[in-house]
């Protein structure tokens, strides 16, 4: 090992207080809202600034939003997004990364057909009035599944994983008398394991975000998305759902409470299973980070 | 043709399986290309897009002259600008920083952290943006503890573009410094050795290896940035503006959702702003890719 000079210490020791200082910046807001949504909501609204723990001890906020009708079925519609939304995103995807993966006459056609889209797009108001329209999706969940069926940059990321197993292992199968239904089924998936993790878990994000297309298309509130049940609460600050029997002069008061406990239970999920996961999200970037 | 045939007949299983992927991009892609052309139309959804009549340029001239036309390309150039300046070399400079660390815990504890605002959705970061920055937030409090003024800060014009663009920075730093670091570890470890065997510092050996390693993809994804220089996502900017705010807020996405879904119906006038938007991008992706191609010889194809 060679010995470090003084200025080498100096600067891992600046590096380190930096990277303290990014970790600080990155968690508090997150420790703010847990703080202060378990706080007495009285003693948060005449607080200012930062927290250092919570203000006393309240849970009323957090039994509203749970008894919060909206919330539930926001949860549900969500998910039944996220289960019906990924499983076609992964039929489609890995169909398609398989098939151009394979050599077949128009493929490059095909490749640089989707390539373009990455590129050039129609735009918000053509894709909306096909949406809503001509597929008569206005008000349907299919509005907010089937439009989202392929992300060009996960089939990309799919078929680079895919052109990364042997030939050989694959023209054995074909002499075996395997179909390319059945290489794809025994063969490719079962060795794309990870890949398919990452597959998921983009997808799945995304579909457990996405709040966009739910406002364009989604009028009925009973298939509002978990998201935009968010958005009326924190952006729009509607809190009247969880306020019925308040008396004005309590509203504001409970209101900001109520605010920081939807963020905690909309947010839970994806904090408490965001650790395990992680290396598969970058393992993601990784493999769409090999050139073509 | 006839070899076509014969292809599909011997490769019938596959063609089969990129059928459903195909029609995908035919449907929800290219076939709203295909409807951008009633940005010259006068276009009546009862019409339809062949029967509206034909205006020739007319939705263009329209935008051109009217008064939104400077302020949209105005406020959609700066955010571009202020993100490429500050946003994009946040994340090379955390990844050259994070390639020095030689705690490897440390390393991927700083990692997981600074990965994490990126999975939070944009809804919730807004909330929590709108909060932090209201007259009593904490973002106000630290303005006050710096001898500012409290105030809320979203409700005046003045501050919108810089915290969209920080919070920007915070919420993407860490997961755009991925890709970055992905290429770091492909630099052979050799040259570092030879480097310090020639006496290079630290500074010296990350000016002269670890930066001129990053180049290639710093060169890539520079021209996607100027190829989106036009392309301002609007879902950040609606949930964050407000009328008192269009006058820095409103950029090109979002005023074409305004005017075309939100507030009026005008399809044919939003269409040709947003034909208008994706004519720019593509010109500058294809120039910035034939410029680099030529001056580093780095390119997208």
């Amino acid at each position: 090992m060679i010995k470090r000079t003084v200025s080498d210490r100096l600067f891992d020791w600046t590096n380190a207080a930096l990277m303290l200082l990014l970790i600080v910046v990155t968690l508090y807001p997150f420790y703010h809202v847990i703080m202060a949504s378990l706080s007495d909501s009285n003693r948060l609204i005449a607080h200012q600034g930062l927290l250092a723990g919570p203000l006393g001890f309240n849970l009323e906020a957090y039994e509203r939003v749970l008894a919060n009708p909206n919330i539930f079925s926001g949860y549900r519609n969500t998910l039944f997004i996220l289960v019906f939304g990924t499983a076609l995103n992964l039929l489609l995807t890995a169909m398609g990364a398989y098939g151009l993966s394979r050599k077949f006459m128009l493929r490059k056609p095909i490749m640089i057909g989707i390539i373009f889209t990455m590129y050039f797009t129609g735009g918000l108001i053509p894709t909306y009035l096909l949406v809503n329209n001509w597929l008569g999706w206005g008000n349907s969940m299919l509005a907010l599944i089937v439009p989202a069926a392929i992300s060009t940059w996960n089939l990309i990321i799919m078929r680079t994983s895919f052109e990364a197993i042997p030939e050989s292992l694959i023209e054995s199968a074909k002499i075996d008398g395997s179909g390319e239904f059945g290489i794809l089924l025994r063969i490719v998936l079962p060795l794309s394991m990870p890949v398919i993790a990452v597959m998921i878990l983009y997808y799945g994000v995304g579909h457990w975000n996405s709040w966009f297309n739910a406002m364009l298309f989604i009028r009925d509130r009973e298939l509002f998305p978990l998201q935009l049940i968010l958005r009326e609460i924190l952006v729009q600050n509607d809190t009247s759902a969880m306020q019925l029997g308040d008396a004005m002069g309590d509203q504001q008061g409970i209101r900001e409470s109520i605010k920081y406990a939807t963020i905690m239970v909309a947010t839970l999920p994806i904090l408490f299973v965001y650790p395990f996961l992680q290396r598969f999200f970058v393992k993601g970037v990784m493999i769409g980070a090999v050139k073509e | 043709m006839q070899k076509l045939m014969q292809d599909l007949s011997r490769n019938k299983a596959i063609y089969l399986m990129v059928l459903p992927m195909v029609l995908y991009y035919v449907i929800f892609k290219y076939f709203p290309m295909y409807g951008s052309i009633i940005a010259f139309k006068d276009f009546s959804v009862s019409k339809g897009i062949l029967g509206s009549p034909w205006t020739g340029l007319e939705n263009f001239q329209a935008f051109f002259d009217s008064i939104y036309f400077w302020r949209v390309i105005r406020n959609t150039l700066l955010i571009s600008v202020y993100q490429l300046v500050f946003g994009f070399p946040a994340p090379i400079i955390l990844a050259i920083l994070l390639n020095e660390i030689r705690k490897k815990t440390f390393k991927s504890i700083v990692q997981t952290v600074s990965y994490l605002p990126h999975f939070i959705s944009l809804v919730v970061i807004c909330g929590l943006i709108l909060d932090f920055t209201s007259r009593d937030g904490i973002v106000s409090t630290i303005i006050e503890w710096l001898g500012g003024e409290r105030s809320t800060l979203l409700g005046s014009a003045d501050n919108f573009r810089s915290i969209f663009v920080t919070s920007g920075i915070w919420q993407e730093l860490g997961w755009s410094s991925i890709i970055f670091l992905a290429a770091l570890s492909g630099i052979n470890p050799e040259l570092y050795e030879a480097a310090r065997v020639d006496g290079a510092g630290r500074f010296r050996q990350m000016w002269s290896i670890t930066l001129p390693g990053l180049v290639p993809i710093i060169m890539i994804l520079l021209i996607l940035r100027i190829g989106g220089m036009m392309d301002i996502g609007f879902e950040k900017i609606i949930l964050l503006y407000n009328p008192n705010t269009y006058e820095t807020a409103d950029v090109i996405s979002s005023f074409v959702y305004r005017k075309g879904i939100a507030e009026g119906q005008d399809y044919s006038f939003t269409s040709a702003v947003g034909l208008f938007q994706a004519v720019i991008n593509f010109v500058l992706l294809i120039g910035a890719n034939w410029f680099s191609r030529r001056v580093s010889g780095n390119r997208l194809w």
